[in-house]
């Protein structure tokens, strides 16, 4: 399916990474937003205020980020493809309903500009932060999407992306941009809508006497209705069969969350984008995301002119992670370097899947600025001994 | 001579494969669910439109026991839900029914944002004065001296008077019915159900196996007993003077009715004067 033209604004801009993450979710034919003001991320928000009344869409400013959440999955079972966006304190906020957004299987997006915490952090300075929240944040076992874009650009293109991949899986998707990302402006193309593809809703064929909510197609996806579709389907977060309705065992248990799990992980190579280049003959691969990987451009180039075989590996999809890639390339090379703005997240997954095949290495920051390229540079060094 | 069983008139309205339901015996919440599908029957309103969204607790577990497109969110979250669910689709009637402490404790901030902006919703209160669910605890609608898991010297929090807090916040509709009043309330159902506006109806309800045995007052009849003997109708009362008290009167009545427009209708209104013909209308 392609985009709907009334949403898409074809050309070429020049826009910050918040204003083009509003027309990649307007493109993607996002129509209902609810959200919070909240720093760094606010300006997402205003920009679909000001171009909703124009594309059909309804725009409303909750009280709280629990609202915001909350509203948004309402509104997917209302018929919309629906969106928030806030950043770290509201992100935490949001965690109980992105969990209902998990169990009941509602697509969603979820956009995070990321500044430094813990806590009210640092509310205009940039952060890596919330990598392990993204995925771990609510309680219980599920899996969710998670996407870093590293411009505007990107910001534009993933979050069309992320729209598609909630659509397919599902499952609340994440936009997972970072203050520096949101805030620089920088070209922005925006293709005809005609070149924008679209994952339409998976609505169900069946009649009311047939469908089954919760009941799984081959891909472990099951198909959706909306209120109002004559189906008088019941919803809940509590543990459900295939009917929706409440069964509290374990075995219900079991074949539900081993489904709400195994329905990304099977998918994960349908749904990873990773960026790879001079993987072959490496001997150390920098592995990063976001405006991280930007940084680690000029620390590799830098390297390199030290005659140091270095490859690189973007990550542009988070979650679910690129495991089997990372333990194939940990027998070929020596080590991984990650440096990520936090005091090391996604490097524990990197180390996992190293398996001790390659030696692990992080470039921490804590916030507030990006790397020194220098300091990136020396851990490739190090990690060359 | 045969009988042939005859089918209970508000069967069609419930998901019968779910029956027996979980609440206890005597408990007022069944009652409400009663006059709820009495007032749809009455009404013969196409069910495809109605859906019903409910939070966390006794009364919580509604949404799942009415044959409509019913929504089991999280604990206080049910009016945002709602909120989406309306906004995304203005042709549902969309019904929160939930208790009190979902609504108006963890969920209080969410009520008075909706009340304040004329959602066009219609909240059904169920008030037992009690966390029924997890055990009996104090809730904010908790008569002050009255006996609770965690008030077991008595409550000395002075509770929220629903139907004040409901108008004070720009309600259109405000009525408080006891588990008694049946006829009554599933009037005020049938009303709220052909308006539009947000619409509070607070329902007075025995747990008789929590708040009435902690506090010696008998069981559900006698409960009922008391609504009877200390409830008071008094249509378009101040809100601010119908506070309850423990086991005092209870006033009960339709407080407030007026039509004014929703948090829709302005959207369209204000946008349409401002951005003429390029605003392309909602809904």
């Amino acid at each position: 399916m392609k985009a709907d033209p009334i949403g898409v604004l074809t050309g070429s801009h020049y826009l910050d990474g918040d204003h083009a993450c509003a027309e990649g979710a307007i493109a993607a034919g996002c129509r209902f937003f609810a959200g919070y003001p909240i720093t760094p991320s606010t300006e997402v928000a205003e920009r679909i205020s000001a171009r909703f009344p124009y594309v059909g869409g309804i725009f409303i400013q909750m009280e709280d980020e629990l609202g915001s959440m909350a509203a948004i999955l309402g509104a997917a079972w209302g018929g919309k493809k629906a969106m928030t966006v806030t950043s770290g304190p509201g992100f935490s906020l949001m965690m109980e309903n992105i969990g209902l957004g998990a169990m009941t299987e509602t697509p969603c997006v979820i956009a995070n500009v990321q500044r430094g915490g813990p806590s009210t952090g640092l509310p205009t300075l940039v952060g890596q932060q919330d990598i392990m929240q993204a995925r771990w944040g609510s309680h219980g076992d599920y899996e969710i999407i998670a996407i870093a874009p590293d411009s505007p650009q990107e910001a534009f293109d993933f979050t069309i992306k992320a729209f598609n991949l909630s659509e397919k899986y599902r499952v609340p998707t994440m936009v997972m941009l970072d203050e520096c990302v949101g805030h620089m402006t920088e070209r922005v193309i925006i293709p005809p809508a005609e070149e924008i593809e679209i994952e339409p809703r998976r609505y169900t064929k069946l009649s009311p006497e047939e469908y089954l909510p919760y009941k799984p197609c081959e891909d472990l996806i099951p198909e959706m209705v909306k209120a109002g579709d004559g189906y008088n389907v019941h919803i809940t977060g509590l543990t459900h069969n295939e009917k929706g309705y409440p069964i509290i065992n374990e075995e219900v248990q079991a074949v539900l969350v081993k489904r709400l799990v195994d329905k990304i992980n099977v998918n994960a190579e349908d749904i990873i984008i990773t960026e790879e280049e001079e993987i072959e003959n490496a001997e150390v691969i920098v592995i990063s995301y976001g405006i991280t990987s930007r940084v680690a451009r000029m620390s590799i180039d830098l390297a390199r002119k030290d005659g140091i075989k270095v490859g690189s590996m973007r990550l542009i999809t988070i979650w679910p992670f690129p495991e089997k890639r990372v333990k194939e390339l940990a027998k070929k090379v020596k080590a991984f370097v990650v440096p990520e703005i936090n005091a090391g997240q996604l490097v524990y997954e990197v180390e996992r899947c190293a398996c001790g095949n390659a030696n692990t290495y992080l470039v921490p920051h804590y916030g507030g600025g990006v790397h020194n390229p220098q300091d990136i540079f020396d851990k490739i060094k190090e990690a060359m001994k | 001579m045969m009988q042939t069983q005859k089918e209970h008139p508000i069967a069609p309205f419930l998901r019968m494969d779910r029956i027996p339901h979980i609440w206890c015996p005597t408990c007022g919440i069944g009652t409400t669910v009663k006059c709820f599908c009495s007032a749809l029957s009455n009404l013969k309103i196409d069910l495809k439109n109605v859906a019903i969204v409910s939070g966390i607790g006794c009364t919580g577990r509604v949404a799942g026991y009415i044959n409509i497109d019913s929504f089991h969110t999280t604990h206080g979250r049910a009016i945002p839900f709602a909120t989406g669910l309306k906004l995304a689709n203005p042709k549902l009637k969309v019904i929160v029914f939930s208790g009190d402490g979902d609504l108006i404790a963890i969920g209080g901030n969410h009520f008075i944002h909706a009340a304040r902006r004329n959602m066009d919703l219609i909240i059904i209160c169920v008030n037992n004065f009690i966390y029924g669910m997890t055990g009996g605890q104090v809730a904010p609608t908790t008569p002050l001296t009255a006996n609770t898991s965690t008030t077991p010297y008595g409550n000395n929090e002075k509770p929220f008077n629903i139907p004040h807090l409901a108008a004070s916040c720009g309600a259109t509709y405000v009525a408080r019915w006891t588990a008694l009043h049946i006829r009554r309330l599933t009037r005020s159902m049938e009303e709220v159900l052909q308006r539009k506006g947000f619409s509070v109806i607070e329902i007075v309800t025995p747990c008789a196996t929590l708040y009435a045995r902690r506090n010696r007052l008998g069981d559900g009849l006698n409960l009922m007993q008391f609504y009877h003997d200390n409830s008071e109708i008094k249509h378009g009362a101040d809100t601010k003077d119908i506070d309850i008290e423990f086991q005092k009167k209870i006033v009960v009545g339709k407080f407030i009715d007026e039509d004014k427009p929703t948090f829709l209708d302005l959207i369209n209104e204000g946008l349409s004067r401002k951005l003429g013909e390029k605003f392309i209308k909602y809904a």
